[in-house]
């Protein structure tokens, strides 16, 4: 079926592993009638009730705790946290144990958990509720990491999740939701009705070129991938790479291309310094060095908050145009 | 005198007459009564010899020197709390403890040999090294513990979740000191439980002192159970160095959880009898403090009211030893076990 954003594949992801299996259990605030604000849940409490879709009071640090206990002994639960933003009030629980207690346990206890969370900024709402912050995530060992940038991917992928005995945190883009309140960006998807799974670990070429790949994920995916239109026509070619998870991250892809591109502009929304950048950098050089005809570039969001005010928001957070602009200082 | 001041607090010693009838409304047999005195003289003489051990080739104070490294939170004094409420649980209820969980562990039925090893970092340890005396971890018993003071309270009300969402008359309990109950976790796990009628009982451990800062400088009130109270929770102040006290307050507890009735709280007035960690100067407390509380240890408190119920001391005494033997063996097991290959160091992050 065409389906429109992330949103709705992830949601009818969730509510057919749901029919299958009695574990699984959602948890959040406003998971029920707002579909945790961002759709991610949307159309489940219709489908299964009170009883295993459930409205947490605001208390992060409570329902992520609760989460690492329901898993301990046996539930599989899916964790809304409504912003990525909102992390610091359940991080304890996250990173600390969620991440860290079946390797503490020396194996006794896996934490079968599933967390969704909103992230990306671009329409407005500022410092504390337009960041993406995977990279303090990916930089915590225990959790798995995954940035979907269609419905495609976004389905296959949260059915993966749902099915890994492991953390695994899903950020959803809101430009990516398809929700009639916000701007998107994505493309319409073919979906298949029936449930699929996507494996972990697995970038996908989406657009093939000769002079530079684009690495990337989420919404900076569609945004390369326009540009990589745009610089067609002109004779650049550029090959766009979506990861699609930053953990496991597919090296063995992306040092393909690189080897046959021999430049590498890494695109993203998160933070520069001791990000997701600088780490595919260094894994990138490390597996593609000789076949480098120019140094690693990356365009992110410099380190500064993001601004609210519309020309402070686009000045920081990478564009089209800049996108453009770099790749064209690349290949001079 | 001095043991006129505890008594303002707890509750006076019983006569024989009231002792008996105290065992009878708690529907305790005398060898029940001398299994807690067994758990709570294993538990000691754990303790002990783990705090011996510790201060092996620590001279001077040095925590990464001697066979066991780290940091060490010992529970001597407060035994009564994890046996009276470990007698009322079964194998598949869940606890999940503290930083200072060796007591918690041992009364869910921890096998002290496992525990002594991990203790020591060794392959045969409950976690195979990995997780140490603060992170102890027992599947087999449905024992956890974290060393991040407060986590304890949302992961047991997780664990009760489950069991109300499958039908089980499971119970999860949390442990906690009175210094974790001042954090977010404690009031938002009330409400929550509360409100989703969770088989979850909540232990506070009130014994004094957060670390080095007395609880008189960091809660407004003496006690916690009223907040618990203004939550529609059912809550127990209790004497926690009374083993009978705590074990009546849980089976009410764990009789309401179990049947499909809610959470409970249990407050626990205790007294720890070593630092807050090994090493610890105890600046923040006077010794007059400590060898009062000393007076009503658990285990010689339980121990006078068996011989006045007319338990010889020779059967005391056998159970005292039988418990200091088991805790030699355990070490012994532990100091002889090998360490875990360095290379499982780098295994089990993910599943």
């Amino acid at each position: 079926m065409k389906m429109k954003g992330i949103s709705q594949a992830i949601a009818q992801g969730i509510a057919q592993e749901m029919e299958r299996r009695n574990d699984i259990v959602v948890l959040g605030e406003d998971v029920t009638y707002w579909g945790a604000v961002f759709g991610f849940t949307m159309g489940l409490f219709d489908k299964f009730g009170r009883k295993r879709v459930v409205d947490t009071p605001i208390t992060e640090q409570t329902f992520m705790g609760m989460a690492v206990g329901m898993a301990s002994v046996g539930l599989h639960p899916v964790v809304s946290l409504m912003f990525v933003d909102f992390l610091g009030a359940g991080f304890d629980q996250m990173y600390n144990h969620m991440a860290k207690n079946h390797y503490m346990s020396g194996g006794q206890f896996p934490m079968p958990v599933t967390v969704i969370t909103a992230v990306g900024g671009g329409y407005g709402d500022a410092e504390q509720h337009s960041q993406v912050l995977y990279g303090l995530f990916a930089h915590v060992p225990g959790f798995k990491v995954v940035v979907p940038s269609n419905a495609y991917d976004a389905k296959g992928l949260t059915i993966r999740a749902l099915r890994d005995p492991n953390p695994v945190v899903i950020f959803g883009h809101k430009l990516l939701t398809g929700l009639p309140f916000l701007p998107y960006e994505g493309e319409e998807d073919e979906v298949p009705e029936e449930p699929y799974e996507l494996e972990f670990g697995r970038a996908i070429v989406k657009t093939e070129g000769s002079d530079l790949t684009v690495a990337s994920v989420g919404v900076m995916v569609h945004r390369a991938m326009r540009v990589a239109e745009k610089l067609r026509k002109e004779g650049i070619s550029v090959e766009v790479v979506d990861l699609r998870t930053l953990v496991p991250l597919d090296e063995e892809t992306l040092s393909r291309s690189v080897k046959k591109t021999g430049r590498l502009l890494i695109v993203d929304e998160d933070y520069m310094s001791y990000g997701m950048t600088g780490e595919v950098a260094f894994r990138i050089q490390s597996r593609a060095f000789r076949e480098l005809k120019a140094p690693i570039q990356r365009l992110t969001v410099p380190d500064v908050p993001i601004p609210f005010s519309e020309p402070l928001e686009r000045e920081v957070i990478p564009s089209e145009a800049k996108i453009e602009a770099k790749i064209r200082e690349m290949v001079r | 005198m001095k043991r006129i001041v505890i008594h303002m607090f707890l509750k006076p010693e019983p006569t024989v007459k009231d002792l008996k009838g105290l065992v009878e409304s708690a529907g305790l047999t005398l060898d029940q009564l001398l299994e807690m005195y067994y758990e709570m003289s294993l538990i000691r003489e754990f303790e002990e010899a783990i705090g011996a051990k510790y201060y092996e080739g620590k001279n001077p104070f040095n925590m990464a020197s001697g066979p066991i490294r780290g940091e060490m939170h010992l529970s001597s004094g407060q035994e009564a709390v994890a046996v009276g409420v470990g007698s009322n649980l079964r194998k598949e209820d869940v606890v999940v403890s503290t930083h200072r969980p060796h007591h918690h562990a041992i009364a869910k039925g921890t096998d002290v040999r496992k525990l002594a090893a991990e203790i020591f970092g060794k392959s045969t340890g409950l976690c195979g090294g990995k997780g140490g005396h603060m992170h102890l971890f027992d599947k087999e018993v449905r024992f956890s513990c974290s060393g991040i003071v407060g986590a304890s309270f949302p992961q047991a009300a997780g664990a009760a979740f489950a069991f109300k969402y499958r039908g089980e008359d499971n119970v999860a309990v949390a442990f906690a000191g009175e210094g974790a109950a001042n954090h977010g976790t404690f009031y938002e796990t009330l409400n929550a439980a509360s409100l989703w009628e969770l088989p979850l009982i909540l232990v506070v451990e009130d014994n004094m002192y957060a670390d080095s800062t007395p609880k008189s400088i960091a809660l407004a009130t003496p006690h916690h159970f009223q907040r618990a109270m203004s939550l529609n929770i059912p809550s127990y102040l209790v004497d926690g160095m009374d083993v009978i006290d705590v074990y009546l307050a849980t089976r009410k507890a764990v009789q309401r959880a179990r049947s499909g009735g809610g959470p409970s709280l249990i407050e626990a007035v205790t007294y720890r009898f070593r630092g807050h960690f090994e090493g610890d100067g105890q600046e923040y407390r006077e010794r007059d403090e400590v060898e009062m509380w000393r007076l009503m240890d658990p285990i010689t408190r339980l121990g006078n009211r068996l011989t006045k119920l007319g338990v010889e001391k020779e059967r005391l005494e056998e159970r005292r030893k039988k418990a200091k033997e088991k805790v030699d063996e355990a070490l012994k097991f532990a100091e002889e076990s090998p360490y875990p290959e360095p290379s499982t160091a780098l295994t089990g992050v993910f599943r």
